[in-house]
């Protein structure tokens, strides 16, 4: 498959798996897919697919923030996915991906950081980790829907004395007081498509992800190597904002 | 210390319920699922693709690369992301239990690599990934002399069991003995043992596991005969 082809199919407002350029790929969510973890899910777009878990445990907090707990989040890019990921420590993609995730939880408030405190000098550090088993493009919104289904599921673990009692949990969900819903848009002959798959990926000139909670904007992430014009950023939060809902619907 | 019925109910010549599929991963050259129990294993066959760096590459042959990764929360207590000495030790382990079967000599410089992934561990889990590697193998068209299949067998207590979980695996008394066996040539290529045990209750163990593994082989065989009836409807 050459990029030449997918630019003259989209000058044509036409893609590779004839969907519409607005149109994002079908998406599937399955929970407590791990039962060792506090909360497991499975997100699928496309042939796209992740798995992230959350894990949980009793830490020290921050020194300047001494009643809030905190989130990790780790992307592995394990070679599983893609004949284009090697194995080794997490290179510069795993850890865009991670902090993306991280990005549109925390700054969202998703969670709340002081919920998370247990007693002076005890607080929740919450795992947050992402591997993608199969790379079809757009890991990020994937990851980012494995993601918030995982916490919304996940049950904090049992603790005796202040440590925690590994595969034992309590009743205590974890609550999330929003969804932020992440959208990826790239730009390809001046156009723009929502939801890039690989092959649409190996042709993007630019690339930028939108955060977002009714109506709001809490996170961005441009990539690529192009710019991007304030009409096209424009048009893809109005998109963003508009299936906004239809993709939080879809988190049970 | 004697061991009078198994935790999980099971009968001492029993294995956990078993699933396996193929093609469960697009992108990858081959790729298939096995789960025993609450263990479950994914592997990806990438290959045969050129080797990197060059100076490991073999003009005789082909090389066959796996690499077993626990993700980590599939245990109750997070794993550090990343290779733990455990984990190249089983990497190591199962590209021997593998390479037997599988014919290297036509890709001089090559390298075919096996990722292995559990998802969900409660033991046996290097003999779930060997088994989901090898359907893997198989799938993505790696000429093969014959398949393998793996499972655990040992002894709690005063019982010879196979398959054991991890309830059972952290009993006090407990031989633990990983293995793998060639599915129509029978030969032993995955032998591990870790605990106390004589030569009769070895080789009555070692009997049990090769019964399990007929089992284990015959839901291989169904599974990629699913897998391109599927493919041909």
């Amino acid at each position: 498959m050459n990029n030449d082809y997918i630019v003259s199919l989209i000058q044509q407002n036409r893609r590779i798996d004839e969907r519409k350029l607005d149109e994002h790929r079908e998406i599937k969510i399955e929970y407590n897919i791990s039962k060792n973890a506090e909360g497991s899910a499975r997100c699928k777009i496309g042939e796209t697919e992740v798995l992230v878990g959350v894990k949980m445990d009793i830490g020290e907090p921050y020194p300047d923030n001494p009643d809030q707990g905190t989130i990790i989040v780790t992307a592995e890019l394990s070679p599983i996915a893609s004949p284009l990921f090697e194995l080794g420590p997490p290179g510069t993609q795993a850890t865009e991906l991670a902090r993306i995730v991280d990005r549109g939880i925390r700054e969202s408030k998703a969670i709340d950081f002081k919920k998370l405190f247990i007693k002076e000098d005890k607080v929740w550090i919450i795992f947050i980790d992402i591997y993608p088993v199969n790379d079809d493009g757009n890991l990020i919104d994937a990851s980012v829907l494995a993601a918030l289904a995982a916490l919304k599921i996940a049950k904090f673990p049992k603790i005796k004395d202040d440590k925690v009692v590994y595969g034992e949990f309590s009743n205590e969900k974890l609550k999330l007081t929003k969804l932020p819903i992440n959208f990826t848009f790239g730009k390809i002959a001046n156009k723009i498509i929502l939801d890039p798959n690989s092959k649409e990926e190996d042709a993007l000139d630019a690339r930028l992800s939108i955060s977002v909670n009714e109506g709001n904007i809490y996170a961005m992430q441009k990539g690529g190597d192009t710019g991007l014009i304030l009409e096209e950023i424009e048009k893809m939060i109005d998109i963003a904002i508009k299936k906004e809902k239809e993709i939080r619907g879809l988190l049970k | 210390m004697s061991y009078e019925k198994r935790f999980s109910g099971r009968k001492f010549d029993e294995m956990r319920e078993i699933e396996a599929k193929v093609g469960i991963i697009k992108r990858a050259d081959g790729s298939a699922l096995f789960r025993i129990g609450d263990t479950i294993a994914i592997a990806a066959v990438y290959g045969p693709r050129e080797l990197h760096p060059r100076f490991l590459q073999n003009p005789e042959t082909g090389i066959l690369r796996c690499n077993y990764d626990m993700i980590s929360f599939s245990v109750p207590e997070r794993k550090r992301p990343g290779p733990s000495r455990r984990q190249v030790e089983i990497s190591l382990v199962t590209e021997k239990a593998l390479l037997p079967v599988v014919d290297l000599k036509q890709f001089q410089n090559s390298v075919i690599d096996v990722f292995i992934q559990i998802i969900q561990a409660n033991s046996g889990t290097r003999c779930a990934g060997i088994t989901a590697a090898s359907l893997a193998l198989a799938h993505a068209g790696i000429p093969m002399r014959d398949m393998v299949s793996s499972v655990s067998v040992g002894k709690v207590g005063n019982k010879i069991l196979i398959d054991l979980d991890k309830d059972e695996e952290d009993h006090e008394d407990a031989t633990d003995i990983p293995m793998a066996i060639t599915n129509r040539g029978k030969q032993i290529t995955l032998l591990q043992l870790d605990g106390n045990i004589t030569k009769k209750d070895f080789i009555e163990a070692l009997k049990l596991g090769m019964g399990g593994c007929e089992k284990i082989a015959k839901v291989q065989e169904k599974a990629l005969k699913d897998y391109y009836r599927s493919k041909n409807e």
